[in-house]
């Protein structure tokens, strides 16, 4: 350590204004101050500040969404296999299915990250400010929102996509409208359809006989296809992130405890949701309408965007009163999607961004009903 | 009239290094100080020089706008110095204070035997007004408004803070003497906030003339500002006027006695400190006569008042004319290894994202470390959790940004001051400077009235 925080020293002054390097100034100080918490103190304000950093919270975040990383990859081996033939119980061939998995997840990691810290970096030492932790989460989030079959040139091609277009014209993190890793999804979702929806995306190199539909797409048909454990565990083929209820929420579960989730918001998408199938299951105008309204919950990628996406603070309601109508919003197009659109299977990606778009709305409302309940005081 | 009020955000920041209230010193040498820049917004013309020979009570300097508003030296000695610094900006005036006080008289008399004119000449010659400070702006009482109310907090709930009953042991005549003085002067309601369970003295209890009211909460419970919000909310041009307790004591021994005595206990505290007690001493006394022999070893950042709203002064800095409390941190200016991940020591923090903030009872010791970079607002509803006022802290501050004047009106700027805000500058993962901003936001709105 002693050798390291020396060495800091040392180079510092090499980066700083005047200094041999100082047009990598950005870059070292992203460096330096991802090993060493700078020794920077207080200086007018409060003397003393709170343990938590954008580092520490970004990092919290990732941890939290490492359990569906890991099982994503085994699934992703898992639903290769069988759709193979081989390996058919949970647990038979664990290693190669996990061998598998990550040789076809790691990249798409990989990728994603490369790609958005490069824009990250070229932008924040050609603008020469330090460098924002927020990409670490969205370049996370972009793989475990994807198809396991997703050519790795369209990741990259999403993802500075998204980087570019969703944040960095915006003024960067903090500045967002739109979730970035959903902009990501968004524009693979529109502009190559066929990677992105259909039967044969779902599961990596799949033997052709064998149907890859998922729940959402057999359940236009009444019925999701697949086992209530399947789904809770996650054995179903998906996004590489989406599949394991029993992962996400353990993940939702390390957001709430540690209090850097917001319980809201994941309380409320999971609450409109429920409150949208239940008048559906009450209309049953078709077979989707039919569907269980808890089906919903465990189907797709709701659970998912509920507890990573809905959830991201720049892009969701500020005010905690708006976060209950942001979330309800989401939740009730998410699954209104769902049933009304076969077009699109899954409705969470939408819902959330039109959730984004509307969030400044809605805190609008609750700013005017704070200034309204404190001009009738007494 | 009287209220019980209970407000469920807040955060207590448990630090190492409390004053204990068994050992009070009293410090030998007194080199005092009057810092006219802590009195925002005036501009003061200086009476004295150095070499001039003062008594307790004898007028420093007068406001050039209410020249009828003075402010005297605490103590009875030699000016030393007249400080000036850049633009001859006036920083210090220092005194030599001698052994025995000697006091100006302004004649005994109590506020029953008073009109509220002679209540307030009194006040203003003796310069006891200057404890009168006004919401909104945070700043000195203006002699020539009357408040809507009259707030008293009688319990403090920053870190490490003195214990109010301690400061006004043995000075319930006094207490009294000095409420009297302010409900003779102002006729309005002299709201006597007191914790519901933490507040034992009888002098505050059983204070007459107060309309007495029930607090109970975590930091920020204690400041004025949340207090007056719950009880007596203000609104466009109004004014309320607060009061610190132990210097509603010196109000009143200048009509019990005729004089400006200006003697006050203040906590000498902080995980630094060799020894945390009390000590009983004067309004501005130097640090150094409070820490000698009793600070330990290594780089300690010597504050006047709390860790979240204090100034830096040094051991040769003066303690405020506001304050109660001198604390002592060491300071961070050291890097940590992967301290945002695996920080080496405990700190405080309102996320349960550190072990630590699992164990309830821990007294944290703290320095004075940034615990990472300034960055953009990315986490919302943090400062929500330590603002117990129905006011959303961070539209207000947007507001402020962007000196959107009607907008800071409608949410709530007349209600606010730095200090209420500072928990949330504290628990802020961006580590925005939020003290900084209200204060502009307070500035802008001060300039905009006159």
């Amino acid at each position: 350590m002693k050798f390291l925080k020396d060495k800091v020293y040392e180079l510092r002054p090499l980066f700083n204004k005047g200094g041999k390097y100082e047009k990598f100034h950005t870059v070292f100080d992203g460096f330096a101050t991802f090993l060493f918490t700078p020794d920077h103190v207080t200086h007018d304000g409060t003397h003393i500040k709170a343990g938590i950093d954008l580092k520490r919270t970004m990092f919290f975040v990732i941890l939290a969404m490492v359990p569906a990383l890991l099982f994503g990859m085994y699934n992703v081996g898992h639903q290769h296999f069988i759709s193979n033939g081989e390996f058919l119980g949970y647990g038979e061939g664990f290693l190669d299915k996990l061998i598998y998995g990550s040789i076809k997840v790691l990249p798409i990691v990989v990728v994603s990250y490369g790609v958005g810290l490069g824009i990250e970096f070229f932008i924040a030492s050609s603008k020469g400010h330090a460098i924002n932790e927020g990409f670490l989460v969205s370049g996370m989030l972009i793989p475990l929102i994807l198809p396991p079959s997703i050519p790795l040139w369209m990741v990259a091609v999403a993802t500075a996509f998204a980087v570019v277009f969703a944040k960095e014209v915006f003024g960067g993190t903090g500045m967002n409208i739109l979730n970035v890793a959903l902009t990501a999804r968004v524009f693979l979702f529109f502009a190559y359809p066929t990677f992105m929806s259909g039967d044969t995306v779902w599961i990596a190199e799949k033997a052709d006989a064998y149907s890859g539909a998922t729940a959402l797409a057999n359940s236009i048909a009444g019925t999701p296809g697949f086992s209530t454990s399947d789904m809770i565990m996650g054995f179903i083929p998906g996004s590489i992130g989406e599949t394991s209820k029993i992962a996400i929420l353990i993940g939702a579960a390390f957001l709430i405890l540690t209090g850097i989730g917001s319980w809201k918001i994941m309380t409320s998408v999971m609450l409109g949701a429920g409150i949208m199938g239940l008048i559906f299951n009450a209309v049953g105008a078709n077979e989707f309408m039919q569907v269980p309204f808890y089906y919903h919950f465990i189907m797709g990628g709701l659970l998912f965007g509920a507890v990573f996406m809905a959830t991201d603070p720049v892009t969701a309601a500020q005010t905690e009163v708006g976060k209950w109508w942001y979330g309800l919003l989401i939740g009730m197009m998410a699954v209104m999607i769902r049933v009304f659109n076969p077009a699109y299977p899954e409705g969470i990606m939408l819902a959330i961004l039109f959730g984004n778009v509307m969030a400044p709305l809605i805190d609008y409302f609750v700013v005017q009903s704070n200034i309204k309940r404190r001009l009738a005081r007494a | 009239m009287s209220k019980s009020i209970k407000l469920k955000k807040g955060y207590d920041i448990k630090l190492v290094g409390a004053a204990q209230p068994t050992a009070v010193m009293a410090p030998l040498s007194k080199t005092v100080a009057i810092k006219p820049q802590e009195f925002r917004h005036k501009r003061f013309k200086v009476v004295v020089e150095a070499g001039a020979e003062v008594k307790a009570g004898t007028p420093l300097m007068y406001d050039k706008d209410h020249p009828e508003l003075q402010i005297t030296s605490p103590v009875s000695g030699e000016v030393v110095e007249v400080r000036r610094g850049e633009k001859r900006v006036l920083q210090e005036i220092v005194i030599l204070a001698d052994a025995n006080t000697s006091y100006e008289d302004f004649g005994a008399a109590l506020p029953d035997q008073l009109d509220a004119d002679a209540v307030k000449s009194k006040l203003l010659a003796s310069g006891a007004w200057a404890f009168l400070r006004q919401r909104p702006y945070n700043v000195l009482a203006n002699p020539t408004e009357t408040p809507k109310s009259v707030f008293i907090s009688a319990f403090d709930t920053a870190p490490l803070a003195p214990s109010l009953d301690f400061l006004v042991e043995n000075e319930a005549a006094a207490f009294q003497a000095g409420i009297d003085a302010l409900k003779k002067l102002t006729g309005a309601n002299i709201h006597l906030n007191v914790h519901s369970s933490h507040t034992k003295s009888a002098v505050y209890l059983q204070a007459k003339n107060v309309v007495l009211n029930k607090v109970d909460g975590r930091h920020p419970a204690g400041n004025v500002g949340v207090q007056i919000h719950h009880i007596d909310p203000i609104k466009k041009g109004d004014r309320v006027w607060h009061v610190h307790p132990a210097d509603v004591v010196i109000i009143g021994r200048l009509f019990l006695t005729g004089r400006f005595d200006a003697r006050r206990r203040v906590a000498i505290a902080g995980s630094e400190i060799e020894n945390p007690r009390y000590a009983d001493t004067v309004i501005g006394i130097q640090a150094e006569a409070l820490v000698r022999n009793n600070l330990k070893a290594g780089k300690v950042r010597v504050i006047s008042g709390n860790v979240l709203t204090g100034n830096t002064i040094g051991e040769q800095g003066y303690l405020g004319f506001y304050d109660h409390q001198l604390t002592a941190i060491p300071e961070g200016d050291d890097m940590e290894f992967f301290g945002w991940l695996l920080p080496s020591y405990p700190r405080p923090d309102i996320s349960k994202s550190f072990l630590s903030g699992w164990f309830n009872s821990r007294a944290y010791k703290v320095n004075t470390n940034t615990h990472g970079e300034e960055r953009a607002f990315v986490v919302t509803g943090q400062y929500e959790q330590v603002l117990p006022m129905d006011i959303l802290p961070t539209y207000l501050l947007k507001s402020i940004i962007y000196k959107d004047i009607e907008e800071m009106e409608q949410l709530g700027i007349y209600e606010v001051a730095e200090e209420d805000f500072a928990l949330c500058e504290f628990v802020c993962t961006s580590k925005i400077p939020v003290q900084k901003i209200v204060r502009e936001g307070l500035d802008l709105m001060y300039q905009e009235e006159q």
